[in-house]
């Protein structure tokens, strides 16, 4: 079963995210802050890595560029997902490494799913 | 006002030693008239600072809110997407009402966040204006087959004229899509009965000409000057519509400004609206 890595720190999200992966077969890991999801993108080693910007402790764009500095997980997709939108962020997160930039306003949660299926390639 | 304390104070100075034999008094009074007006321009100076001030902080508050407000809004949307999905188990016939009000009401909060924070980054300056070559005919007719639903339940019908071979413009397509969705969006709204809605696109010398007419409740008199004000609404709109922000056309005619165009409309109250717009083909 494909894992994901859900960094966000709206429990709300969490919970709505953790219901829909499920549904979809996968199996959701949840991070609440940037330091603890990066200690669980290096410890469980998930398909996928969905990030928040916004988060306590260490931020989106901090831990993105752990991530991908870091070659035990460098070669994981990140899907941003926020709502962020300015044109500076979406740049810097696409240079940082991410491989697709979500703004979460703009797109429905059916749309986000794609997303997710095209990148781990279950589209 | 530096200028008009010196003019005037040599002014003063000259009509005075006209007039005042006496130059010790002529120099009081010279001398006064320009602490008198420094204090007048030093008040003034500082009101329009202030005045700025306060401006940028309101534009940044409203920025900051809607931000905040965008967290709440997007895990509600979601929310409600997966319970009326149906995909955590099914709703009950009688609770279908009250889902689809969460949505509409819901949506309704996302679009004004949206509208205030357009709004905010239009008054500071800071609306990305992304620019690509596009044929604004291929926006006009997506968002038209968007449209036909909405415009088929309230028993409009859309015609589209294009005169065909239309050069690409090179603009932002995302914000020029804006501009069109809110004024076929508004086209819709405000015809009251059956209805048509004219769109036209042909080349104008070096610009693309759009125009769009409808047979609604049309703008009276009195308010067209304040049509594209921030928070104006007609009072025939709010009779029939109290939704709305009266955010939209201050909107769009700041991103066609930004773009490079021109807008304008003709209007008569009872009869309908013809809203136009031009946009260079070239940067």
């Amino acid at each position: 079963m494909k894992t994901i890595l859900f960094i966000e720190d709206e429990s709300a999200l969490q919970k709505t995210f953790g219901d829909l992966l499920k549904q979809e077969g996968y199996e959701m890991i949840s991070a609440l802050d940037g330091e603890i999801g990066l200690g669980l993108a290096k410890s469980k080693k998930p398909n996928l890595i969905l990030l928040d910007l916004i988060l306590p402790k260490a931020s989106g764009f901090e831990v993105l560029e752990k991530l991908k500095k870091d070659g035990a997980t460098k070669e994981i997709p990140v899907i941003v997902l926020t709502n962020l939108e300015a044109m500076e962020d979406i740049e810097k997160a696409l240079i940082l490494g991410a491989t697709t930039y979500l703004v979460k306003a703009s797109y429905s949660l059916e749309e986000v799913l794609e997303k997710v299926k095209k990148t781990l390639g279950d589209l | 006002m530096g200028i008009i304390i010196i003019f005037s104070t040599i002014i003063t100075y000259v009509i005075g030693s006209h007039y005042i034999d006496n130059p010790q008094i002529v120099v009081l009074i010279t001398l006064f008239l320009a602490i008198f007006l420094f204090i007048i321009a030093f008040t003034v100076t500082q009101s329009f600072d202030k005045l700025a001030e306060t401006n940028r902080l309101k534009s940044e508050f409203v920025s900051v809110v809607s931000h905040q407000l965008r967290a709440p809004l997007s895990n509600l949307a979601w929310a409600i997407e997966i319970l009326m999905s149906g995909r955590i188990g099914l709703i009950e016939e009688q609770q279908v009402e009250y889902f689809k009000i969460l949505k509409e009401n819901s949506g309704r909060m996302k679009e004004l966040v949206n509208n205030l924070l357009t709004v905010s980054r239009i008054e500071q300056g800071t609306l990305p204006l992304k620019k690509e070559e596009f044929f604004l005919e291929d926006v006009i007719k997506n968002l038209i087959s968007v449209f036909t639903p909405f415009a088929k339940a309230s028993n409009v019908e859309i015609k589209f004229e294009n005169s065909g071979s239309l050069p690409k413009i090179y603009n932002d397509p995302s914000q020029v899509r804006l501009v069109i969705e809110n004024l076929l969006d508004n086209a819709i709204r405000y015809i009251k009965e059956k209805g048509v809605i004219s769109i036209k696109l042909k080349q104008k010398n070096n610009d693309i000409y759009f125009e769009i007419k409808d047979n609604g409740v049309g703008i009276p008199q009195n308010d067209q000057k304040y049509i594209f004000q921030k928070f104006f609404r007609s009072e025939n709109i709010l009779k029939y519509q109290t939704q709305g922000s009266g955010l939209g056309l201050y909107i769009v005619k700041s991103i066609i400004k930004k773009a490079g165009g021109k807008i304008g409309f003709q209007s008569e109250e009872g009869k309908g609206s013809t809203f136009w717009l031009t946009l260079p083909i070239k940067s």
